[in-house]
Parts: structure tokens; C-alpha cells; sequence
């Protein structure tokens, strides 16, 4: 029997380890960081942008739909983990503005992309590049999941075999 | 028996606990700039705020970068809501005084304000000894990688960001990076070849002695 509770507890540790390890990775939305953030109740005072679209492009929704699919992978500089597409700071709308014009320009949305890796490094991207160290965050979880199977069929190998002997060893003790 | 699996569990956990430890290690506000060494992105922003003196531009002239070859310039982004930027005004402005005559530019950028808050920012702090140029659309900041203010590019006499500082920058720092620059410009200008025979000369004599 101590073997089947010992393995319960292991998994109940494990799934705390997990749910520990969620709830760090999982980043609080949108909290401005302190010195980054600018003020957002300037509207009434917010510089007018002289931007490059006219208007058909600024109305163009096939336009407005590859912004916001670009937008979507660019890290806002001034949040925690969100996308300069779900940021309402300044900055982000700017930088948002910014995709807009370039792709109106004729750029491709990776050649926007590397616009930004350019001014802000790879850390832009929300999700990192598969190459190099990065290709960790991508391949541990499979091993995990493949780990934790092989884990699982060993365990439950040794309980069902272990079982019958735990079983008949606590009727004994039951009966004395 | 039971010893054993807690040791197979402590070897699970020491990485994971190793990572966390690691994280907390680190500053996730600072964000490694991936300009310094590479060529400033151009610019031509209009002044607003003229700077005093010798250093001063009138407003409504353009200053663009390109007009600044063979000058170090220091490219500070600053906001009249930024109160970090309280910090280092009057190092900054201090320092560029200290360096009139001098082959630098120093070149305050307002950061997602309105001028006329800067102007009135710059009067309640006393002044400032060089001008400021607006950033309509922060479009200079994001060219420039910025993600907060006050964040500091020092530029070589060749248009190349030497080196970036994030967060307030004290009178310390600016000299000194100033100072670097300005003698790098100096060792590497044409008159090189000349200057370079003579400190040899020089160290022959001494040699010889």
C-alpha cells in the first residue's frame, strides 16, 4: 500500500510543481511597467501623426487584417506579455501604425518582423524563434509528455503486479 | 527505499527550482538593445525647445542627424510625465554646458508629449542648455528601439550607437562615455598618419633614453 501512496503523493507534487510552474509563465496582462508607460489620459492633447496612408488604405480591410495578424506577434515594449495588436498604450499604437505603413508600403510581414527584431531584438517576438537554445521551449514539453507516458505505464506496471501481494499481506495484518 | 525516491524527486525539482532561481535573478524591465555598434538610425525632428547660449537652435529648425557627422552626439529621449527624467536634467544640461565648443551635440527627444508641456517641463526645471527636438508619432523612438523613458544614445563621430543607457544617466557617465568618443574621433581623424609618426618618434626617443 505504501507504494501506491507514495506514488499518489509523487503525482500530487508533480501537479503542483505544474500548476506552480503555470502560474509563473503565465504573465499578468497589461500591467504598465512604471517609467515606460506614458500618460493615457492625453487624448484631448495626443500629437496628431502625419502618417504616410491615405485614406482608401487606412479603410482597406484587407490591410487592417494583415496589421492586425502582424500586430498579434509583436510584443508590446511598455506591457507585460501582450501584443502591441491587444495593447491600448501609446506605444503600441504607434508601433501598430507603424506595421501598417510599412505593409502598405510593400513590405512583407516578415520583412516588418524583422524591422522590429532589428530595433528590439529578438525579445519582440512574443513567440520566440525555433533555432538555437529556443528550440528547448519547443521540444521539452514533447519530451515531457513522452517522459511522464513512460513514467506512467512503469508505474502502473509495478502497482498492478505489486497490488495483489500489498493486498493480501494487509488482509493478513487485518485479521491478526 | 523511500529515501531513494526522494532523491529521484529532488533531482527532478533542481532544474525547475534552478530556472525559477535564475528568473528571479533577472530584471525582466531590461531588455538587451540590440543597436549599440550598429550604424544610428537617421533622423530629421524640429526643434521646439532652443537650448541656451551658444548651444542653442532656433525653434523651428530641423536638426538631422546626418548634419552631425564628426560631432559625438548624445540622444537623450525624455517626457514632461517621466519622473525619472527629473533625475538626470540638470546632470545632463550641466555637462552639455561643460562641453560648449567641443565636437558634441547634445539633443534632448520628447517622448509622447505635447511641446507645450515640454516647454513649460523645461522652465520648471530651471532650463536646459541644449535643445529638444518633438517626436510626432514616436517614430524616431521606435526606430531607436525604445521601450521607456529616459533611455540615452551615445553616438560616435561616425553615426554609430556606441553605447545605450536605460534609466536616469548621471553627470559620471555622460562624461565619461563623452570624453571616449570624442578621443576615439580624434585618434582616427585624417591627421592620424602625422600624429601617429610622431607619438613613434616619440617612443624611440624615450626608448633610447
Amino acid at each position: 500500500m505504501s507504494g501506491v501512496r507514495g506514488a499518489v503523493r509523487a503525482l500530487g507534487a508533480l501537479a503542483l510543481l505544474a500548476s506552480f510552474t503555470g502560474a509563473a509563465l503565465a504573465q499578468a496582462p497589461e500591467l504598465p511597467a512604471a517609467p515606460a508607460g506614458a500618460p493615457q489620459d492625453s487624448g484631448a492633447l495626443r500629437v496628431q501623426v502625419q502618417g504616410t496612408l491615405t485614406d482608401a488604405q487606412k479603410n482597406d480591410p484587407a490591410l487592417e487584417a494583415a496589421t492586425k495578424s502582424v500586430a498579434a506577434l509583436l510584443r508590446c515594449p511598455v506591457c507585460q506579455g501582450v501584443s502591441i495588436q491587444d495593447s491600448p498604450s501609446e506605444l503600441a499604437q504607434q508601433m501598430r501604425t507603424v506595421v501598417k505603413e510599412q505593409l502598405a508600403s510593400g513590405k512583407s510581414p516578415d520583412e516588418v518582423k524583422a524591422y522590429f527584431i532589428s530595433k528590439y531584438g529578438e525579445w519582440i517576438l512574443l513567440e520566440p524563434q525555433a533555432h538555437g537554445f529556443n528550440i528547448v521551449i519547443y521540444a521539452l514539453p514533447a519530451f515531457l509528455i513522452l517522459a511522464g507516458g513512460a513514467f506512467l505505464v512503469f508505474i502502473v506496471k509495478k502497482w498492478t503486479s505489486a497490488a495483489p501481494a500489498a493486498v493480501s499481506a494487509a488482509r493478513t495484518s487485518d485479521d491478526d | 527505499m523511500n529515501f531513494r525516491r526522494a532523491w529521484i524527486a529532488a533531482a527532478a525539482a533542481a532544474p525547475v527550482l534552478g530556472l525559477f532561481a535564475w528568473g528571479l535573478t533577472r530584471d525582466p524591465n531590461d531588455i538587451p538593445s540590440p543597436l549599440p555598434g550598429r550604424q544610428a538610425p537617421a533622423f530629421a525632428l524640429p526643434v521646439f525647445a532652443p537650448g541656451q547660449g551658444a548651444l542653442a537652435r532656433p525653434i523651428g529648425d530641423t536638426i538631422r542627424l546626418a548634419d552631425l557627422k564628426g560631432k559625438v552626439v548624445v540622444l537623450n529621449f525624455w517626457a514632461s510625465w517621466c519622473l525619472a527624467c527629473r533625475d538626470e536634467h540638470a546632470a545632463l544640461s550641466q555637462v552639455a554646458q561643460s562641453y560648449e565648443g567641443q565636437p558634441v551635440q547634445f539633443l534632448g527627444v520628447l517622448y509622447n508629449d505635447v511641446p507645450i508641456k515640454g516647454t513649460s517641463w523645461i522652465m520648471e526645471m530651471g532650463g536646459q542648455s541644449y535643445p529638444s527636438v518633438d517626436d510626432p508619432g514616436a517614430r524616431v523612438a521606435i526606430d531607436y528601439g525604445l521601450y521607456g523613458v529616459p533611455e540615452t544614445f551615445f553616438l560616435d563621430a561616425n553615426g554609430r550607437v556606441a553605447f545605450k543607457n536605460t534609466g536616469p544617466v548621471t553627470s559620471g557617465t555622460v562624461r565619461m562615455k563623452v570624453d571616449s568618443l570624442i578621443a576615439a574621433a580624434q585618434a582616427t581623424a585624417p591627421a592620424s598618419p602625422a600624429s601617429s609618426a610622431a607619438a613613434d618618434s616619440a617612443a624611440k626617443s624615450g626608448g633610447a633614453k
